[in-house]
């Protein structure tokens, strides 16, 4: 098939974008979306121009890497898959694709398609972690029995990669997604308990720093979420924050 | 062979490791706040050791090319990771995962590092429980396990397809933990372009900020390679596409033997190919073939049939599929290890049976286990004489719970209902047991240089068992390298701040500029990708699966060839001071390109088969692999002297002195 | 409002004074459908309503409940826009959200209007101004009888509808009530309470209207 794409170029970060129209043709539907920006890269490094730089790294659909707004959705029309999943069958011969970086102030582009997620990197080492040293003495993994329905939970909400789509998608590009989906993976289980109340409080309080926006429970996220991390992990993080901020305080 | 001293301590094998840690010297958290070590890689090796190092006291500066540390390729991992609890009370012990792996491996590991690593990995499950890795567990509350291929007991701990990205998740928790702290100075997208050698010692490296594009010094009093595997050498690998080989090879051309490089993993279940455009393999999870059985047909009219879309994989009655595994290895059917399946499969193409149209694909089928579970299910839900689709939608519920999400991602690349019909699959490129060759400490042979996790050679010789790579990478990480490395150190607590400004460092920087420089000042027509494709080619026909002296010799001239034409043609656009995709991906063909030859050379000089390395020449007559171990016991450890062609073999001897050296029989 | 610098926070008390504005409304409408009843009920609720202390009491929060759920979300929203200072070339919103949801500040900032022009014309008339009518039935009578009047209130009250769809179920959301066997009933109450709301409001209206029109 042959297709029209309308890509956000900007050198660098201080430099102003705009979007620039392109042609490929010869796109099997077979490919994966990335695939077809490499084609339009090879022509463009051929031809001495300046290929479209896009973040991606495993091509799996589980590092979390790639990151473009297709169409006007994150990681594009299908549900449940990163943009480097996304196959070119969705699309018809003829089809015009706007592709844009992830857009949010705390995710500033640094060049063409790739944005700066460090925001994401500072909010987990603000208290996305159970304090708890290497040793080959911790207790065994077994003493403690942690009842599967939790241990499931926990881990649905793990799956979480990173992405930045949750930002990408909300109107108020909010991070509460992401946030809550560590928060609540760690307060359902016994080892993460232990510090919780300090955990929500300092994670929330550097995703403020941070600059996204706030939740206004569109549920966006959760839709357009590659890993489908429920909202039931912003509630969850709510009703954290909220017991923590009534009973915890730092000695 | 003076050159390569294994450092293996004496005494008996059940208490080396617990000997050595007790005698090594240690460094005293006082000094440690002097001391600074640079980790390149954020996987599970490389995240794990800086944790692990940060929280010891030392001074981190952490290095990797990706957005995040999160990103590491060892996230992709599915399956699980083996650890010797014997949980399930099935007779497994630390001497069986340890007996396991060297047979696994095929005899080419090194015994006290393997028993080691069998050793601590108990308590990387108690580490990653501790941490609040999710692992999957029973309704009782504690940890389920899995079986994996190579072994007949289940050690395989495992959270659904998932497990390595929740053991990197582990780490990159604990690296977030010290990071936050102050602890670790982590550099994320950054590419380590040179080591720099002071007075015969790591002491440094020189990085590029790929961001700006600044060339940076860093310096350190050792430096820890964590920057996985090489498998991208073929171009289309189950690898990240900006997995590498560069670091590895940066501090091998410096002086760091290379072993046993041509020992590379096939994986036996990844989705094949469907087009030229294709950019990378997906892996579809080992754990699969607990439940999938793998054939062909085994009349050739219904090859032909099948391929030209005239019958069903379901249309083939049962008496007229080939389930070759389950036919050649009836003690371990469908569960062999990797590099058995994968020949396996290659076998039964190459003889015409592959059932899509390139030919290179076997069927991978959930028809029997989905009746079986369903069969199960009925039972217990006490539905009496149930229908066919009864039993078919219960057991597709099992298996959805056990491997859905590698069922959708199939759906998603494939288009195709594995649910109804059979998955195909073909093997592919996964992972290289090959490495930087490493002492018992994980010291390479410069001083102050170590390398761990799937970068070095270490423990799974010729061949990785299922849920293995997990495992060494988590283990080299958290219990082993934070130990040893303060044997090390404790020299260089009066050796003070090492300066960027020594005349190395400066030199080491001159030389990885000139190197980008050429990239882009070089008026070349073909992009990078073309150059990496063609060297796919070549290693793939020719240094892959099955290998022979004449095309060896042949890959290693066109590999020369390439290389040439590589320099003189190639066209990277942009300037060094900028994001540069191109430029970054230039810097690590160019690298492949050099390994490659030594790949093909150290198979050529290899005249055995043994695990992933398969020579033609050397099989019995049933197509199995053909070990010599009276002259090829040994890791085959290379030299750089200033030509990959002319690189010197050192051999260090593989001693059994546990374990009683067998054929390797899965039948 | 300074004093709460967490987004959570802020959430929070959205949601907690939004829940609060509900139960006003739930009892206005109750007291408003007497007047469907009769004249008299209407009248001694509506004196009941002006004299009780408890009520004239919770006059003053309802007033802090109004002032802090309007300035908050005037306040989020604007911060809102700030985390998203380029917008998308090509948003396909309503792939994957609800446009009540989207939209709380333009349906929040009409009904605001509208509880203006309300305020002025009902209560302040009543509270402060010179009652021209021999009883409050009398003026809801009247206010109904001139049709630009009763479609804006017809009009508020559906896009107050719209408002409460998302708000009553959101507002859960955010003190942290969600779980998959309560929440679907959460969200099926709230959407009957918006159209009950909306039609309870807009009937008593069009019957004003009507009836003057009868008469």
């Amino acid at each position: 098939m042959d297709l029209t794409l309308k890509i956000w170029r900007q050198k660098n970060t201080s430099s102003a974008g705009k979007m620039v129209d392109y042609k490929v043709t010869g796109i099997s539907g077979d490919m994966s979306f990335l695939e077809m920006i490499d084609v339009l890269n090879n022509d463009l490094v051929e031809k001495g121009e300046d290929p479209v730089a896009f973040d991606h790294d495993c091509r799996e659909g589980i590092c979390g890497m790639c990151s473009m707004y297709i169409n006007g959705e994150a990681h594009g029309p299908d549900r449940g898959v990163t943009t480097c999943q996304l196959h070119m069958r969705k699309f018809k011969n003829g089809d015009t694709i706007y592709i844009e970086p992830f857009r949010a102030k705390a995710f500033p582009v640094i060049k063409d398609l790739v944005v700066d997620r460090g925001a994401f990197d500072r909010i987990m080492a603000a208290g996305g972690f159970v304090s708890v040293n290497t040793s080959g003495n911790t207790m065994d993994a077994n003493a403690l029995p942690i009842p599967k329905d939790d241990a499931d939970e926990a881990f649905d909400a793990a799956t979480c990669i990173g992405c930045g789509a949750c930002v990408a998608t909300c109107k108020n590009a909010s991070a509460m997604l992401f946030v809550s989906a560590k928060v609540s993976q760690l307060a359902l289980l016994p080892q993460g308990k232990v510090e919780a109340e300090r955990r929500v409080l300092s994670m929330v309080e550097q995703m403020d720093k941070e600059g996204f926006g706030n939740c206004t429970n569109t549920g966006a996220c959760e839709v357009e979420c590659p890993k489908g991390i429920s909202l039931t992990n912003i509630a969850r993080m709510n009703r954290e924050y909220l017991k923590a901020s009534l009973t915890y305080s730092e000695k | 062979m003076s050159k390569l001293d294994s450092r293996i301590p004496k005494g008996e094998l059940a208490q080396k490791w617990s000997d050595h840690k007790s005698h090594i010297n240690l460094v005293n958290p006082a000094n440690k706040r002097n001391i600074d070590v640079i980790v390149v890689g954020t996987g599970l090796a490389g995240g794990s050791a800086a944790a692990s190092l940060a929280e010891l006291g030392y001074k981190v500066k952490a290095f990797c090319f990706q957005d995040s540390p999160r990103r590491a390729h060892s996230i992709a991992a599915q399956g699980g990771i083996n650890a010797a609890k014997n949980y399930q009370n099935d007779g497994d012990s630390v001497y069986r995962l340890f007996y396991d792996t060297i047979k696994g491996g095929d005899y080419r590991s090194r015994e006290a590092n393997v028993y080691r690593l069998a050793e601590v990995s108990a308590n990387i499950i108690d580490q990653c429980v501790a941490q609040g890795v999710p692992f999957a567990r029973e309704y009782g509350g504690l940890l389920d396990n899995r079986s994996f291929g190579g072994v007949q007991v289940s050690r395989t701990f495992y959270a659904k397809g998932q497990t390595g990205q929740q053991l990197l998740l582990g780490a990159y928790s604990a690296m977030s933990r010290q990071i936050g702290k102050g602890s670790i100075k982590m550099y994320n997208r950054h590419e380590m372009l040179e080591l720099v050698v002071v007075d015969g010692k790591a002491r440094g490296i020189i990085a590029r900020n790929l961001i700006t594009g600044e060339i940076e010094r860093h310096s350190a009093h050792a430096v820890v390679i964590a920057s996985g595997g090489y498998g991208n050498v073929f171009f289309l690998s189950t690898n990240a596409m900006g997995s590498n080989v560069t670091a590895a090879w940066k501090i091998h051309k410096k002086g760091a033997f290379f072993a046993n490089p041509c020992f590379t993993q096939i994986h036996p279940t990844c989705i094949p190919v469907s087009g030229d455009h294709q950019s990378k393999l997906t892996l579809m999870s080992e754990s699969l073939r607990n439940d999938g059985r793998i054939w062909v047909p085994k009349k050739m009219e219904d090859v032909h049939a099948i391929r030209e879309g005239k019958l069903r994989p379901r249309d083939i009655k049962e008496e007229d599929r080939d389930y070759y595994l389950e036919r050649r290895y009836p003690a371990f059917g469908n569960l062999v290890p990797r590099d058995v399946a994968s020949r396996a499969a290659k076998e039964r193409c190459d003889a015409g049976y592959g059932v899509n149209a390139t030919g290179e694909a076997v069927y991978l089928d959930f028809g029997s286990a989905i009746e079986r579970y369903g069969r199960e299910k009925a039972a217990v839900e006490k539905i009496e004489n149930p229908d066919m689709e009864t039993i078919r939608r219960l057991g597709k519920e099992v298996i959805e719970a056990k491997y859905g999400n590698l069922f959708q991602m199939y759906e998603k690349i494939v288009d195709d209902n594995p649910y109804e019909t059979p998955m195909k699959i073909y093997p592919a490129v996964h992972y290289t047991m090959g490495g930087i060759w490493v002492d018992y400490n994980l010291m390479t042979t410069i001083p102050g240089c170590y390398a761990a996790g799937e970068a070095n050679f270490s423990d799974h010789g010729a061949n990785r068992l299922g849920a293995s790579a997990l495992m060494q990478g988590l283990a080299d990480g958290y219990f082993v390298l934070p130990y040893t490395i303060g044997d090390y150190l404790s020299n260089d607590i009066r050796t003070g701040k090492i300066s960027t400004d020594l005349p190395e460092f400066e030199e080491a920087e001159k030389h990885v500029r000139e190197k980008l420089n050429f990239f882009v000042t070089n008026k070349g027509s073909k992009s990078v990708d073309h150059f990496h494709k063609k060297l796919g080619k070549i290693m793939w026909d020719k240094v892959g699966m099955a290998r022979n002296a004449e095309g060896l010799k042949q890959a290693i001239s066109e590999i020369r060839e390439l290389r040439d034409e590589f320099w003189k043609d190639v066209r990277v656009p942009g300037s060094i001071e900028e994001f540069n995709q191109e430029l970054e991906k230039a810097g690590r063909v160019a690298d492949f390109l050099e390994l490659g030859e030594l790949m093909a050379m150290d198979a050529l000089e290899r005249n055995e088969s043994c695990g992933g390395h398969f020579r033609e020449e050397y099989q019995t007559e049933e197509g199995e692999a053909l070990r010599d171990d009276k002259n090829y016991m040994y890791v085959a450890s290379w030299e750089y002297t200033g030509d990959p062609g002319k690189s010197v073999l050192h051999k260090e001897d593989l001693n059994y002195e546990y374990i009683e050296v067998k054929t390797r029989s899965y039948k | 409002m300074a004093l709460i610098n967490s987004s959570i926070l802020r959430k929070i008390v959205m949601a907690l004074s939004g829940l609060f504005l509900i139960s006003f409304l739930a009892l206005h409408l109750t007291i408003n459908l007497f007047t469907l009843i009769s004249a008299d009920l209407f009248n001694e609720a509506s004196h009941f309503m002006a004299t009780n202390w408890i009520i004239q009491l919770m006059q003053y929060v309802l007033a802090i409940g109004f002032v802090l759920h309007i300035a908050m979300g005037i306040q989020l929203t604007l911060q809102n826009k700030k985390a998203r200072p380029s917008a998308y070339a090509m948003n396909k919103a309503a792939a994957n959200s609800g446009w009540s949801s989207r939209n709380m500040i333009v349906t929040g900032l009409l009904v605001l209007f509208f509880l203006i022009v309300h305020l002025k014309n009902y209560f302040w008339v009543l509270k402060f101004g010179d009652m021209p009518y021999s009883s409050d039935y009398e003026l809801v009578v009247k206010l109904f009888e001139n049709p630009l009047y009763t479609l804006l209130y017809v009009f508020a009250f559906v896009l107050l509808g719209f408002h409460l769809d998302h708000g009553f179920q959101s507002a859960f959301q955010s003190v942290g009530i969600n779980h998959s066997k309560y929440t679907p009933a959460i969200k099926w109450l709230g959407r009957a309470f918006a159209v009950v709301v909306t039609l309870g409001f807009s009937l008593i209206s069009l019957f004003f209207y009507f009836s003057s029109l009868s008469n």
